[in-house]
């Protein structure tokens, strides 16, 4: 088991049962025991009044020679040969982690021409991995990941990343499986141990209902999706330099084959996503007459119109406005929310927004925490009053 | 055709509430689901069934009381279930939890293998991915429609990010869904008498011949540090006054950053 209890300082309190979040703790024989749903989470250690939970120390994997392994790799993903813009926001979070490591920031970058490449070196690489086998140019899982994971075999990088998307979640499984490495899904910070290395991936878990970090202490390199639109792009610079080091390879194959690709795309989904500017409304709302209010107030801003999960539970708007965990992640200038409690599966989606504006009646509620401008008061009242101010101010 | 669905028994995350005091998970009084996605890859195990014939396999891994999320499986029409559960399988990451299936799915024997996209608890969507690569067979993630199935392969619909591929792959396959794919069936009576009378087979470490290095905590290469409610931002500011004065003091922030 990764925690063991003492049966002698355990007075059977029953506290650890109740903070579980996967239920892996029972009573038997009036101490706590811990059964095979355990996921090694740590959250039962602070909660035992007696200290009587602790961790059982994990012993390094020999052999693994971690100093070996040096610099910071992103892939690049394209569609139709055109990179993919979390590329770029994956080159701003990993120039970052490289500098604190002062090593390197690669770039991989398959099925893709070589003016794409240079545009990956002014956005931050200083190389550029790239492979023109034509059986890259359409994503297929397997010669994907064959060929990154002959590229980090070789060149053994510390850290990997790509982008949670379809892409990045489908085939970096196959690679960490074949590596026999650590990926961690669908990041939202990342920070690195300047002297160790080890990378400090943090992701919602549990539903985003609390956010956890993860480590991959004992194996490399280090791997992880990063979710689009949460990490800033880094600084474009014209005139940078970098190499483009061209990867030929022999005897990639694929049992999938691509046979048509299909555009759809939903127009509010665009919308949010590239909105500047974003209102929301939840549960404050009370009914969904309230949203006429939302949608009023995102005119006159130009903006678009987002709701939390609460609203969209209560049938008050369509799925497709919903921000958050299970809904879209969006990166605008301004985001405000209307009488939205602020749950983490709402803030994992919206948190990176510049300036959050909240508007809510509980001074307690957590998107206060989150918020630039807090107002405490009933939209009913504040929402009206703005709209009529800002009319004012435009009309003069 | 042999048919296997991986599912995995979680707590319902929408009835998951946090203690505000410690910053803990409330557990208690959450009920043990089937993973929602789990459910439409049943299904979709269900209906290759009803196209070419053969034998749809439930497995699952986890503790004892997993046994009650294959019986519901079985009465939505599964033909046999099996439990992966051992102290030795505890503390597994999405390698360790890829690896141990891997070795029940290659004991079974399988054509085509189907997960939910990912389970609703730890979202990470990479045990179907990373079962496959162990396996070494050929995967389809995000499937949204099966378009046609021979003996030798299939096509289906694959959700990207603007739009949809369409995909061909050789057998045996891999396949995680989403939730367009189908409407789950729910169980009929003649099922709920026949997940009573079904006899679980259920395996340990021992049956599936793994290492004890590849398994549960010691295979895992990745740890949990810590688990944290989000902090307040240090440079947040409460607008005082008056519902009048706090617009007004609005109105001139947003005047500030440009918003008007």
């Amino acid at each position: 088991m990764p925690v063991i209890i003492n049966n002698d300082k355990c007075t059977g309190c029953e506290e650890c049962i109740a903070s579980c979040p996967v239920s892996a703790i029972e009573m038997k024989e009036g101490k706590a025991f811990i059964n095979e749903y355990c996921e090694a989470c740590m959250t039962c250690l602070n909660v035992c009044p007696e200290g009587a939970i602790s961790e059982v120390e994990k012993e390094a994997h020999e052999g693994t020679d971690l100093q070996g392994y040096k610099g910071v790799w992103i892939f690049a993903e394209q569609r139709g040969g055109k990179v993919s813009s979390i590329a770029y926001e994956l080159l701003g979070i990993g120039r970052k982690l490289a500098d604190d490591r002062g090593a390197k920031l690669s770039t991989v970058l398959f099925g893709a021409s070589e003016s794409e490449a240079q545009e990956l070196i002014r956005w931050g690489a200083d190389s550029v991995y790239l492979s023109q086998e034509p059986i890259l140019e359409e994503f297929n899982d397997e010669p994907y990941s064959q060929l990154l994971t002959s590229l980090i075999q070789e060149h053994k990088p510390e850290t990997v990343l790509a982008g949670a998307t379809p892409i990045g979640r489908s085939f970096f499984p196959r690679v960490a499986a074949r590596i026999r490495t650590g990926l961690t899904a669908d990041c939202t910070s990342l920070q690195i141990d300047k002297e160790t290395g080890n990378l400090l991936q943090i992701r919602p878990a549990f539903g985003g209902n609390i956010m956890a970090t993860i480590l991959c202490p004992n194996n490399r390199p280090q791997m992880a999706t990063v979710r689009p639109r949460v990490m800033k792009r880094g600084q474009y610079d014209e005139n940078r330099k970098g190499e483009i080091i061209t990867v030929r390879q022999e005897g990639l194959s694929s049992r999938t084959k691509v046979l048509e690709t299909v555009k759809e795309v939903s127009d509010v989904a665009v919308n949010l996503q590239e909105a500047n500017i974003i209102v929301s409304g939840g549960r404050g709302l009370g009914d969904a007459k309230g949203f006429q209010l939302i949608q009023e107030l995102a005119e006159l801003l130009g903006g678009a119109v987002g709701s939390s999960r609460a609203a969209v539970d209560s049938g008050w708007v369509p799925h497709r406005h919903q921000v958050g965990q299970t809904g879209k992640t969006v990166c605008p200038t301004v985001y405000f929310a209307c009488g939205i409690s602020g749950a983490v599966q709402h803030l994992v989606g919206m948190q990176s927004s510049d300036i959050i504006i909240a508007i809510n009646k509980n001074p307690e509620a957590p998107i206060f925490n989150v918020a630039t401008y807090g107002v405490v008061g009933d939209l009913y009242e504040i929402v009206p009053l703005l709209i009529k101010k800002i009319k004012e101010a435009k009309g003069a | 055709m042999n048919i296997v669905v991986c599912i995995k028994q979680v707590p319902d995350t929408a009835e998951v509430r946090i203690n505000p005091e410690t910053g803990t998970l409330i557990r208690e009084g959450v009920p043990s689901i089937i993973n929602p996605f789990d459910l439409h890859a049943i299904e979709a195990g269900l209906f290759l069934k009803e196209k070419t014939g053969g034998k749809v396999t439930v497995l699952t891994m986890g503790p004892p009381q997993a046994e009650t999320a294959l019986r519901e499986a079985i009465a939505m029409g599964a033909d046999e279930g099996v439990l992966l559960s051992d102290r030795a399988f505890a503390g597994s990451d999405t390698w360790a939890t890829s690896f141990t299936l891997s070795k029940a799915i290659a004991k079974l024997g399988a054509d085509v293998i189907l997960c939910g996209k990912q389970a609703i608890d730890g979202d990470t969507a990479q045990v179907g991915p990373e079962t496959a690569e162990f396996l070494n067979i050929p995967h389809i993630s995000y499937v949204r429609k099966i378009e046609d199935i021979a003996n030798s392969s299939i096509r289906v619909q694959r959700l990207m990010d603007e739009g949809y591929d369409v995909v061909e792959s050789a057998l045996p396959v891999l396949l995680t869904v989403v939730r367009e794919l189908n409407e789950p069936r729910l169980p009929s009576l003649k099922g709920k008498m026949a997940a009573k009378k079904a006899v679980i087979q259920t395996w340990g470490q021992a049956d599936i011949m793994a290492d004890a290095n590849d398994l549960g905590l010691k295979g895992s290469p990745t740890q949990v540090k810590n688990i944290f409610s989000p902090e307040a931002r240090s440079d947040r500011k409460i607008l005082q006054g008056t519902p009048e004065e706090q617009v007004d003091a609005l109105m001139q922030e947003l005047r500030g950053i440009k918003c008007l």
